[in-house]
Order: structure tokens, then sequence, then C-alpha cells
């Protein structure tokens, strides 16, 4: 079989990272192709070179064998690609029929396009009525408008970014059926997912990437979810540095089924996760991004009233209903994943980011008044101690490079004495030397008996600091594994989705 | 060829561009100001001088620019609070009136009284009126998460309508011939005048008092700094463990007994009762003062001064050359655009491909 695409040594550079690192692989015609990897991992960079809406530093596409430059989504589409995304945009008081002559490049009537449309909806089985107005239809009938409206433009090549993370189990039968119709009359389908058994059921090829580097290439059909997990995560082994001082006498944190149900189709509920967190422990939740990890850190913080059943146990307190100021006055300490404008506050002098993590304590304040003097000495230790470099305390937080600035937001945490941290992707994005420090106080700061919850897409952050992993995976958690001794291919199997 | 603006943020905007963009405002007003004098055919020099320079060439126009510029200092402290958090309190001039109707309330009920505690409890209830007719969008801000933009501006012209109630129906001037007024205030209820024969009034004390507390407040309180990082970052606020609600009622509460004091000043001070155009928009030309004094106390006194000159020169110019006193907002509104103008250009690059 011919390709349709081929890509030649795409490579992209973002600051700090290499997003694509001479990615070459071929797309061949009608199939179903599916890209895995783990966050990170380029696949999202690559759909997006491929579509337009970046442009590569280096490196060529083939389209039909022939060089194809592109240069904006415009172009692509003119070349038939086109791209279904994960958030959809669609506008919520104008009916289908409306939102799909909107995506029109070419002038069409209303009536013409409703016809249209409609041999496509009967042709595939989507079932949409296109006079209703979007914000009367379910997640799974949006995504159909999308897709219909991609198919509008006649395309030869349809991306799709992670199709069924918003979909029910039916609705994702439904979708597949759809794809495969679509495929028999011509169509390659791109699609991007890190769920093993629906790449299994659905690609004909599969092609897995880690840290911006194509490691395989793949006939799917020779595969099994356990050989693709272990792909994706590639020959790991457990490089920790931890030695074994956990309590396990001794309970500081309880998650009993905490269960969560929002409506909002963007957010994925937790289901019955249960954990118990011991003295002295570093417990990791790993797993691919937009799997509860966002949802599981707002019920530790109760940042926004985020409803769930299920019961929180710290130090035999019920914290349910507890504001996060009156947790962190139970001496629960966060780090969140945002460090700009939620751990820290970009226009703010390091000495006054101080105060915005302690004000519940007594002696940072005098009555209603600020003392200064503690806040700036605060700062000034902070500084010494975890080797923030910065010429004072007086500096804003934005100033700050990340690594520097991630150094003390963790010090300033870590030196309020804390019995329970909780960090969300404590590393993400910042220097190797900031990211050994930071690695090196966390060890250090469970061997003096305080227990650590870290939630990180870095498996390999994770297999060096902790005593426990989990996975979280749709808002369910694995059983945990231990870091030492560690079975990678059941670690691949969690990530993927196939709990024992 | 399609070209496109692109609007990107600075990633390292000036501070000193911060506080130097109400000067550039102000003389881009006056630069482009002259061409609307010019097309008038008014000199603009000497339109200038008749607008900025002759209202207080003596000490009667100084006390009218203080006359003017303490209810609107008053009234853009207390809104600062509001910007500072994010909260856009718009309403003032409606919490304005409700504070001449409390406090003048007072004023009429005892209009008999000769006690030194008349005007204190008028100015009480000044205070509290302003503050009650503000908690009334915190109130809706919090539990049903309405835009206090909306509901704030509604109500103002509610409180105008409950004025216009009062001062036709219950308390009209019986000895008034029909007028839409109520009668005077005893003297006991009348703000005292810091000089004889001028009109500039001991609301001015007030207005530096309460910027010498806000000052205070916003650099060395645990309150102030709250209201900074909500301000900043309503997810650094969460963060932080602060009570975002709370501080929503807080700061509606401060800018309206704010607004309310200087209503109160307003009826008490120069009018001396209450009728149905009891501000000049102090309400919402203060909305302006707060941001071009960059809601800092000290700034707020200052342009409070100001636009309080825009109010005097429009006078004047409709007097001296015969132009509508409106001019005076066109001005007004001049220097909020440019102002706006330079604070977007200050903090995003615009570029065009």
């Amino acid at each position: 079989m011919q390709s349709i695409v081929e890509f030649q040594n795409i490579y992209k550079e973002y600051p700090g990272v290499v997003a694509n690192n001479n990615v070459s692989f071929k797309i061949l015609r009608q199939s179903i192709h599916a890209i895995l990897g783990e966050n990170g991992a380029g696949k999202s960079t690559l759909v997006k070179i491929l579509y337009g809406h970046v442009k590569p530093d280096k490196g060529q596409i083939l389209i039909n064998s022939d060089l194809a430059i592109i240069n904006s989504p415009t172009m692509a589409q003119s070349l038939g690609i086109n791209m279904v995304f994960q958030h959809f945009s669609l506008f919520e008081s104008l009916t289908v029929a409306e939102n799909l002559i909107l995506g029109m490049s070419e002038k069409i009537s209303l009536g013409k396009l409703k016809l249209k449309s409609e041999t496509i909806c009967n042709k595939y089985g989507f079932n949409l009525n296109l006079n209703s107005p979007i914000s009367s239809l379910s997640v799974g009938q949006r995504q159909s408008v999308e897709i219909v409206r991609s198919l509008l433009n006649n395309p030869k090549i349809l991306i799709m970014d992670e199709p069924t993370s918003v979909l029910t189990p039916e609705e994702i039968i439904k979708l597949f059926k759809i794809i495969k119709k679509l495929v028999a009359d011509g169509l390659t389908v791109i699609f991007i997912s890190h769920k093993l058994e629906e790449i299994i059921n659905l690609s004909d090829h599969v092609t897995i990437m880690r840290n911006g580097k194509v490691v395989s290439d793949l006939t799917t059909e020779n595969e099994n979810p356990e050989s693709l997990g272990y792909k994706m995560l590639g020959y790991r082994v457990s490089k920790t540095k931890q030695t074994n001082n956990v309590n396990y006498s001794e309970n500081v944190l309880s998650l009993n089924n905490i269960s969560s149900y929002s409506q909002d189709p963007f957010t994925t509920n937790l289901n019955k996760i249960n954990f118990n967190l011991k003295k002295g422990q570093i417990f990791g939740i790993a797993g691919v991004a937009g799997n509860g990890q966002k949802e599981l850190m707002e019920i530790l913080l109760n940042e926004n009233d985020f409803e769930f059943s299920g019961d929180i146990i710290f130090k035999n307190i019920n914290i349910n209903k507890l504001s996060t100021f009156q947790r962190k006055s139970l001496s629960i300490s966060y780090v969140t994943e945002q460090r700009l404008g939620h751990s820290a506050v970009p226009e703010m002098s390091l000495s006054e980011n101080i105060l915005l993590s302690m004000s519940h304590k007594s002696d940072f304040k005098k009555g209603d008044f600020i003392n200064f003097d503690r806040i700036n000495s605060y700062a000034n230790d902070v500084i010494k101690n975890f080797n923030v470099d910065t010429p004072s305390f007086n500096v804003k937080a934005g100033k700050l490079s990340g690594g520097n600035l991630q150094k003390f937001i963790i010090g300033r945490e870590i030196m309020s004495n804390p019995e329970l941290l909780i960090l969300s992707q404590p590393t993400w994005g910042i220097d190797a030397g900031s990211e050994a420090f930071i690695k090196k106080s966390l060890i250090e700061l469970s061997q003096r008996g305080v227990s650590i919850i870290i939630i990180s897409h870095d498996l390999d952050e994770l297999l060096e600091v902790c005593h426990n992993i989990s996975v979280l995976y749709e808002g369910s958690l694995s059983k945990f594994l231990n870091v030492e001794n560690i079975d990678i291919t059941k670690l691949g199997k969690y990530m993927g989705g196939l709990f024992d | 060829m399609v070209y496109l603006i692109s609007i990107k943020l600075r990633e390292d905007y000036s501070n000193l561009i911060f506080y130097l963009s109400p000067l550039v405002a102000v003389v881009l007003t006056l630069f482009f100001g002259s061409f609307i004098f010019l097309i008038l055919n008014l000199s603009p020099i000497e339109s200038f001088k008749i607008f900025f320079i002759s209202p207080i060439s003596n000490s009667y126009g100084i006390s009218e620019l203080f006359v003017k510029a303490t209810p609107l200092a008053i009234i853009a402290l207390g809104l600062s609070y509001c910007f500072k958090n994010n909260i856009y309190n718009i309403g003032a001039e409606g919490q304005l009136t409700m504070g001449a109707i409390f406090g003048g309330g007072i004023g009429l009920l005892f209009n008999d009284s000769t006690s030194i505690f008349l005007l204190p409890l008028m100015i009480l209830f000044g205070a509290i009126g302003g503050a009650l007719w503000a908690s009334i969008p915190a109130l809706l801000k919090t539990k049903f998460n309405t835009n206090e933009i909306l509901t704030s501006l509604m109500l103002t012209y509610v409180a105008l309508f409950i004025l216009d109630y009062f001062v036709v129906g219950p308390w009209k001037d019986p000895a008034g011939y029909g007028l839409p007024k109520s009668m005077p205030f005893p003297d006991a209820g009348r703000l005292p005048v810091l000089f004889d024969g001028l009109r500039i009034h001991i609301g001015v004390y007030f207005a530096i008092i309460i910027c010498f507390i806000t000052h205070i407040v916003y650099n060395k309180t645990l309150f102030g700094f709250k209201l900074r990082v909500s301000g900043l970052s309503s997810k650094a606020s969460q963060y932080a463990g602060f009570k975002y609600k709370n501080l929503i009622f807080y700061t509606f509460i401060i800018s309206g007994a704010c607004a309310g004091l200087a209503g109160l000043f307003e009826v008490s001070g120069p009018i001396g009762l209450l009728y149905r155009d009891i501000s000049p928009n102090y309400g919402f030309t203060a909305i302006i003062v707060a941001f071009l004094g960059r809601l800092n106390p000290i700034g707020i006194i200052l342009s409070s001064l100001l636009i309080a000159l825009t109010y005097l020169g429009a006078e004047d110019a409709q007097l001296f050359l015969k132009i509508p006193s409106a001019v005076g907002f066109v001005f007004q509104g001049l220097v909020l655009f440019f102002l706006l103008g330079t604070d977007f250009l200050n903090k995003y690059k615009v570029s065009i491909s």
C-alpha cells in the first residue's frame, strides 16, 4: 500500500525541551493509524505540525509523496487534512446547521448545506437533528457535529486528538463503527490515544513515541495491550534513592471511597479512590494527564467546594468539610502544578509570596497587621537553604526562572514543618539542577517522618523518590506497586487502563 | 495577503510607565482636546486658559475645586478597594444617593434639633445607607454569581427613583411652592465650612483621613494583602485559603459607605436639603478618578483635583465660551480613553503581520 503522509526528520524544540526529535514514519492510505505515548512524548506537537498549527524547526512532510508546505490550518484543509480537537469549538446558542456553515471555507446556502450534511449523517449513521441548538446536545453528539463539520470539507486525512476521552462506552462503540466505515470509503484516520485496548481494537498501525522520538512503528495485529504498554514506557528500572523509613503502623492520611459526580464533560469523575498514606511515606500517583489528577487535587485542597462522596481522614480527623485555610492550619501543605498565579503571585515580591502561604500562622502577623520582619527573615532562610538564585527577597516572583521559583515554593512549604505535603508536577519544566535538588529535598523530608503525595506524569521522577506508586486511569486508582523491584510490565498495563 | 493584528502579552511590562501613563493620558487629552476647540472655531490656548487656569485663579475658585474634589476623592478611595479586588462596583452613584437619603432623612426627621450629635448621626446614617445599598450587589454576586457590574449599575437608577419619590412625596417641603425638594436641614445638621464665605467644608478632612487609612490598609495590613492577592490572581487567593466571598462583601461595604458619606456631605454641605439632582455624576466620574490615580490613595487625591477641575472648567466654558458644559464630560471621557489605551499598550504588544 502507498503512504499518504510521510514525516521526514521532523524536529521541533521548545525552550528547554525537544518536543519532536527527528520524527520519521509513514502513514498508509486508507488506514487507521494510532499515535501512542505518555504526556510530553510529542504526539500533540506532531499532529499540530501536520495540521499547520505549529511550524517545525527542521524536517518535512510529504503528502502523497509530494513535498507539502503547511503553514496554516487553512493550507492543511486545502490539502485535505482536517482535525477534530479534544476540546470542541462550537457556538452553544446556534443550531447544528448554523455551526456547520460557519466551518465552511466555500460559500454555500444553508439549504444546500443541510442537504449535504443530511447525506453524510445518513450514510455514516450520525444521529443529529440539524435544527437543534448545540446547547441541547450530549457530548457525543457535539463530537459528531465536529466530525461532520470536518467531513463537509471532503477530507482525505482526518486527525482525531483523544477522540474517546469524553465519550461513554456506547458512544465509543458507535464512533468506532463510524471511523471504520469512513476508512472503508477512502479516508485515512490518524488518532492520538493512550488507551491500549482501544488502539488494539481500532487501529491498523501504531507509532509509539517517547521523549519526542519514535520508539516503535508497528502493525497492530501482532501486538497486545501488555506489549504496547511496555513499549510505551520503555526499559526502566527503579532508580530509587529512597531508604525504607516508613512507619507502617501510623496512618497519616486515608482516602475512603472518594467518588465525584460532576456533570461537566471535561472533568473526569473519580471512582471509589482508596488509599492509606503512612508516616514518612512518599506515595506517587502516576497516570496520563486528564485521568482525574486535577479532580483529586481539588478534593485534597478544597479550593472550590468540589463535590464528592467518601471520607478524607487526616490523623483521625475527618477533613471533608474543612476549607483550604483550615487544612493548612492542620499542617497540610500544598504545591500546585501551576507555579505562577497559583502557588505564587508573579507580580508580588518573594517575601509577599511567603505570606501568601503562611497567613494562617500567627507569627506572621501582629493582629491585623503584617509582620514584615518575620516574612522577610523567613524568605531569606528559604533563599539560603534552598539555593534560590536571586539578589533579594524583594524581587518579584515572576522574575525568577521556573526552577528557582519552584525551589522557593517547595522550600517555603517544607520550612513550615508540614506533616503532610501534597505536590502536583513538582519538577515539570524546570532545569536539571533544580530538579535534582527538589527530589533530594523531598527524600530528606520523608526521612524526617513527613508524608508526601506526588501527583505526576513523569514516571522517572516517581520511580526515583517514591516508596509506592499507583496509577490513576479514568478516575480509578490502581493497586499500588512497590518502587523497589518494580514490575514495569504491570506499570505499563496500569498506565493503559488494564488494572487487575 | 491577509494582514492580521496580533496582540501579545508583554512578559516584562514596565512599572514606571504604569505610573507615568496618567500623565501621558492627560497630555494626549490636552492635545486632542485642542482639536475639539479648533473645530468649534475657538483658540485652543485661550480656551484652555478659561478651562483650566481661570477657574482656580482666586480663593473662591480654589475652594470650589476642593468642594468638587472632596466627594470624588472619597468615592474613588472607596471604589479602589473594590477595583483592587477585581470587583467592578459601577453603582457608586446609587450608593451616594442612598447615603444622602439615609443621612438626609435623619436631618429631616430631627428638623428642629439643635444637638451637636445630629450631624455625626447623619454622617453615620449616610455611610450606613451607602453600605446597605452596596451590600445588595455583593449578596447577589456571592449567592447567585450575578455580574456585579450590571446589578450595581441598575441599582443606581432604583436609588435615584427612590430619592425622586421622597422629594415629590412624603418629604416635599410644604412651604416649597410645590417644587420637588425637601425642607432645608436644621443648622445643627449642616456641615461646617472651613472659611467663612467659602463653600469648602470639613469633608476635606475626611478625604485626607480616608486616604491615610487606605494607605495603611493597602501596605501594612493582612486585609490589604488579601485584596491585592485576589485582585492579581483569584487562584492564588484560593491557594492561600482567603475567603473570596467575604472579601467581596467587605470591599462592597467599604466602597458603599464611602459613597454614602460623600452623598451625605453633598446634601448637608453645599446643598443643604434633598432634591432631585444632588450629584453631577460624582459616582460615575469617581471611577475615572480611581483608575487615573492608579488605585493608589495618594494618586487618587491628585486625580480627584484634576477631574474636579474639568467640572469647574466646564462651567466657565459654558459661561465665557458659550459651549455646553458637557464638554467637561468629553474631557473626562478622553482622559479615561487615553488612560485605558496607554495601559493596554503597556501591557500588550501589538504587531501587524
